[in-house]
């Protein structure tokens, strides 16, 4: 019996999966386009997916000529993880989020605050709409108000 | 963000983050709106944004949320993501700002 080959399918295969999970967080979250609907992730996952298929049928279809039996089911259960943890993250974990049904609507007297700013400074809504914008005389106007989560 | 401050509209982000912190994000990031803390979260609850436990260690945040009040304190637009990895834009805001009078 000669020598079998080395099954790179299979190892492309996983290094795609975790290469589309990994790159959304490091590279694709930064924009829009690729962060709203992750669709570069799923194609590089969907290229894992194929590979990683491609070379189980190698393993055990012509395992006369490739390796793989032990390492294919063990790389596929990996990059199905990868798949899966990712898929649960798009689709469900960011979703998470409370309803804020008594949200200000348009047309709503928005509610004032007062807070303290990046110099510990008091400031409230009402001076946020009066206090001079930027290097100009006069108020804004209006103002955006941008909730966001913070680090904590 | 400068567009939209040559547009005539004031940016303000808010977090449970302290000043500290805030400063620290706004230098990095190079930002150039205003941030305000709401440790004690009476603003984010006053919007009704309270994300609880959601933070580190089980700390209470907002969830994200925008909005452009007018210069009478009226809401004008009002964007709330049901998916926080999905933010408003941009263009968004400063096709906002530009219908402002």
């Amino acid at each position: 019996m000669g020598q079998r080959r080395r099954n790179w399918h299979l190892w492309a295969g996983f290094l795609l999966c975790l290469l589309g999970v990994v790159s959304y967080f490091f590279l694709f979250y930064r924009w829009p386009v690729t962060r709203d609907v992750p669709w570069v992730n799923f194609l590089i996952l969907a290229a894992g997916v194929v590979s990683l298929i491609s070379g189980l049928r190698r393993a055990f279809g012509q395992s006369q000529e490739f390796k793989g039996k032990i390492a294919g089911p063990i790389l596929g259960i990996l990059s199905l993880a990868a798949v899966g943890f990712f898929c649960f993250l798009i689709f469900y974990a960011t979703k998470q989020l409370p309803k804020s049904a008594g949200a200000p609507k348009v047309g709503q007297k928005a509610p004032e605050f007062a807070l303290k700013d990046e110099n510990n400074k008091e400031v409230s809504l009402a001076s946020l709409l009066a206090a001079p914008l930027g290097n100009s005389s006069t108020p804004p106007k209006g103002v955006f108000l941008i909730f966001y989560r913070g680090y904590w | 963000m400068p567009e939209i401050q040559q547009l005539g509209v004031r940016t303000v982000a808010i977090s449970v983050d302290s000043p500290e912190q805030s400063r620290d994000l706004s230098r990095k990031a190079g930002f150039t709106f205003e941030f305000l803390s709401d440790p004690d979260t009476t603003a984010i609850r006053a919007y009704d944004l309270l994300h609880v436990g959601a933070g580190v260690e089980g700390h209470d945040v907002a969830r994200p949320g925008e909005f452009l009040v007018d210069s009478n304190g009226i809401v004008r637009w009002v964007n709330l993501t049901e998916d926080f990895r999905v933010r408003a834009r941009a263009e968004q805001f400063i096709a906002q700002a530009k219908q402002l009078e």
